[in-house]
């Protein structure tokens, strides 16, 4: 029987793995190394690895992004962790401006190497300031790339390509799938003797024929319980498409899905101006637009500054009955 | 801004070893590589204003003994990153005036084929990494540069200049910290020109009354202050900070005076505005860098007046050359826009290849 293994802990195998791989990994963030991780994502590494390959930086998320981006430019691939995706708006200047553009400023001389990881979720009750989903304004920089994997397993098989990747990613994680158990397999039970995902490959997280729904990150998870109401309650079967990498993105699979099911509908905790629903939703119109039987819909975020009440932050962001109202619309 | 007009002959800095030990040679390269730049600048004004390029230009004259000076002291392992106003760095550490002039023509020439344009210089296998268009976003670039130096094992530094203007950036005030939490072996070089684009120093930067840099002092960091007009005095002090950062890990913090004749950039419509002609006018007469280098390598016997004259028409005549070159050189195929946003892509990786990277048509 397969092992099942948490979010937290597959990323830590991850990370593990390869700061054995390359000795230029290194890890650095707010209390990833003597505190063992805010969200213990790299528990036990710095007693592992020490002090040269693990590193505590102080509260000062531009200073240090910038450092590592800085870092990588001469060879050093640094995994950056922020301790929310939210504190990235600190370090905006450095993840926009350099470590996006210098390779292209530069006419191809440089190239930045880094991994900017950490959770983007909302749904725990800390406030607009410590809940945001920037996938979408990421994304929308060429020179970046951006995942966000909603299973222990693809957090593995992600960490470790994004790690290798010659490009900047910014890998988008949640806090509230840290503590959720996946089947992830030993390495000796994997055909090359490690998981490694390759960016720019969605996948089908459930087959169905009459509707697609299409997801990142843990709204995959919100898209899969709706799914399996759908199937229960009303005789719809639906594919759950999970992107995990928003850009590259793998666009054949989603309008593989849309040909076969004729509807689409796009469910992301992203606010719905310009999210990444609104990109797929785009692009669905435009390359499968015989096969639609329905306006391409978005579930997303109530379009606010993310609640701090409980009962409140539960119904702003989405969740499965709404999911299921929104598909019903359209089937 | 300088504060004094020296002759180097007279400065008590050029019986430092580092600058005892100079031939008559490299005292001349210096010479040259400043009336490079120069002439550089002068010629893509020129340029500039005969419609020839797009955007800004922001013209080091007046600030040439800064790069000069400090930069000549680097060995192999030693980097340099600065902010847009970066040609004198680029010339000085080796690159082309033909690439520098084709860059600012937006030719496929440039060194960064014409896809970085005048503050966006760059030349890795030259340790030169920019070439930064926001004011104090290339300072923690430069602790990173000196955090890979320092985890490679490498004995080097990072030299990383920066404005008097620049600061009051946040991001300095965090690269500062790190470096000197971690022994990062950077130097920052803060070229004090006196203006912050139109904005005096006395307007913009609360300081100790012993100078900018002593700010350093809140970081527990090692810190001096530099007359920009005298390349002995450059030397024999950044020599020492250069030390620091080989032998002891440390970081330093650099003020070096200095002054710029022309506006922030051209496009800097008050350049004569917000300070007098006469004090333009002052620092031309009688704080030159090259016009004081030159009397210095006069009065040592080291060049004749014929000589200067042949230096000085030799960058002449290579900045022309430069401009030719960049006039004649084809612009950047409309295709190359999409080359160089991706590593992975540019290589034609399996990683380049898997998913839609671009979303335009």
């Amino acid at each position: 029987m397969p092992r099942s293994i948490t979010y937290r802990q597959a990323l830590n195998e991850g990370l593990d793995e390869e700061l054995a791989h390359d000795d230029n990994v290194v890890i650095i963030g707010e209390e990833v190394a003597e505190y063992n991780g805010a969200y213990k994502v790299t528990e036990g590494l710095w007693n592992k690895w020490g002090d040269k390959r693990v590193i505590d930086a102080p509260i000062s998320e531009a200073g240090f992004i910038g450092m590592g981006i800085g870092a990588s430019m001469l060879g050093v691939r640094p995994v950056m962790e922020l301790m929310f995706f939210s504190f990235a708006y600190v370090a905006f200047d450095q993840m926009m401006n350099n470590a996006a553009t210098v390779r292209y400023m530069s006419g191809g001389l440089i190239h930045v190497p880094i991994v900017v990881r950490g959770p983007a979720n909302g749904g725990t009750n800390v406030g607009a300031t410590h809940s945001h989903t920037p996938e979408n304004i990421f994304a929308n920089m060429p020179g970046l790339k951006v995942v966000s994997p909603a299973t222990a397993y693809d957090a593995k098989g992600l960490i470790k390509t994004a790690i290798r990747d010659n490009d900047p990613v910014y890998f988008m994680e949640s806090t509230v799938l840290y503590g959720q158990e996946w089947e992830v397999p030993e390495n000796d039970e994997i055909d090359g003797g490690e998981l490694l995902i390759p960016l720019g490959v969605a996948d089908v997280k459930r087959e169905g024929s009459d509707l697609s729904l299409i997801a990142h990150g843990g709204s995959v998870i919100t898209a899969l319980k709706a799914a399996d109401h759908l199937a229960s309650e009303h005789g719809i079967e639906a594919d759950v498409i999970d992107l995990r990498s928003i850009r590259p993105l793998d666009e054949t699979t989603i309008l593989d899905s849309v040909k076969k099911t004729n509807r689409a509908v796009y469910v992301e905790e992203n606010k719905p101006f310009c999210g990444v629903g609104a990109q797929i939703a785009s692009m669905i119109q435009e390359k499968a637009f015989d096969y639609l039987d329905a306006p391409v819909v978005r579930v997303t975020s109530m379009d606010s500054p993310a609640i701090y009440s409980p009962p409140l932050e539960e119904i702003q962001i989405p969740y499965p009955e709404l999911v299921v109202n929104k598909a019903l619309s359209i089937c | 801004m300088a504060t004094k007009t020296s002759n180097s002959t007279e400065s008590q800095f050029v019986k430092a070893e580092i600058n005892q030990k100079l031939s008559s040679e490299e005292k001349v390269e210096f010479l040259r590589t400043m009336l490079r730049i120069r002439r550089f600048e002068q010629e893509s004004l020129r340029h500039y204003q005969g419609d020839k390029m797009g955007g800004f230009l922001h013209l080091y004259i007046g600030q040439e003994s800064v790069a000069v000076g400090t930069i000549a002291l680097l060995g192999e392992n030693d980097h340099v990153i600065t902010a847009y106003r970066d040609h004198g760095h680029a010339l000085t550490v080796g690159m082309g005036m033909n690439e520098c002039m084709a860059e600012l023509f937006g030719k496929a020439t440039g060194c960064s084929k014409g896809k970085g344009g005048s503050m966006h210089y760059f030349a890795p296998d030259k340790n030169y990494w920019g070439g930064h268009g926001i004011v104090g976003g290339q300072t923690p670039l430069g602790a990173g540069l000196a955090f890979g130096l320092k985890y490679k094992g490498l004995k080097g530094c990072c030299l990383c200049y920066l404005g008097d203007g620049a600061i009051n950036q946040g991001a300095f005030h965090e690269s500062l910290n790190l470096a000197e939490l971690w022994d990062l072996p950077v130097i920052y070089i803060i070229e004090n020109n006196g203006y912050s684009m139109g904005t005096s120093q006395v307007r913009s930067s609360a300081h100790p009354p012993e100078g900018l840099a002593a700010r350093a002092i809140g970081y527990g960091m090692e810190w001096d202050i530099i007359n920009g007009e005298d390349l002995y005095e450059i030397r024999a002090k950044t020599k020492i900070a250069v030390d620091r950062a080989h032998e002891e890990s440390r970081p330093t913090i650099l003020e070096i005076a200095t002054y710029r004749y022309e506006g922030h950039s051209v496009a800097d419509a008050n350049a004569k505005k917000y300070r007098t002609k006469e004090e333009i006018q002052k620092y031309k007469t009688e704080h030159d860098p090259i016009q004081i280098w030159k009397t210095t390598l006069l009065a040592e016997g080291v060049i004749t007046e014929d000589d200067f004259k042949a230096l000085n028409k030799e960058a002449g005549d290579e900045a022309k050359e430069a401009a030719k070159f960049a006039d004649e050189s084809p612009f950047p195929e409309s295709s190359s826009i999409m080359d160089d946003v991706y590593w992975e892509v540019d290589e034609n990786t399996e990683s380049g290849r898997t998913g839609r990277h671009f979303f335009s048509d």
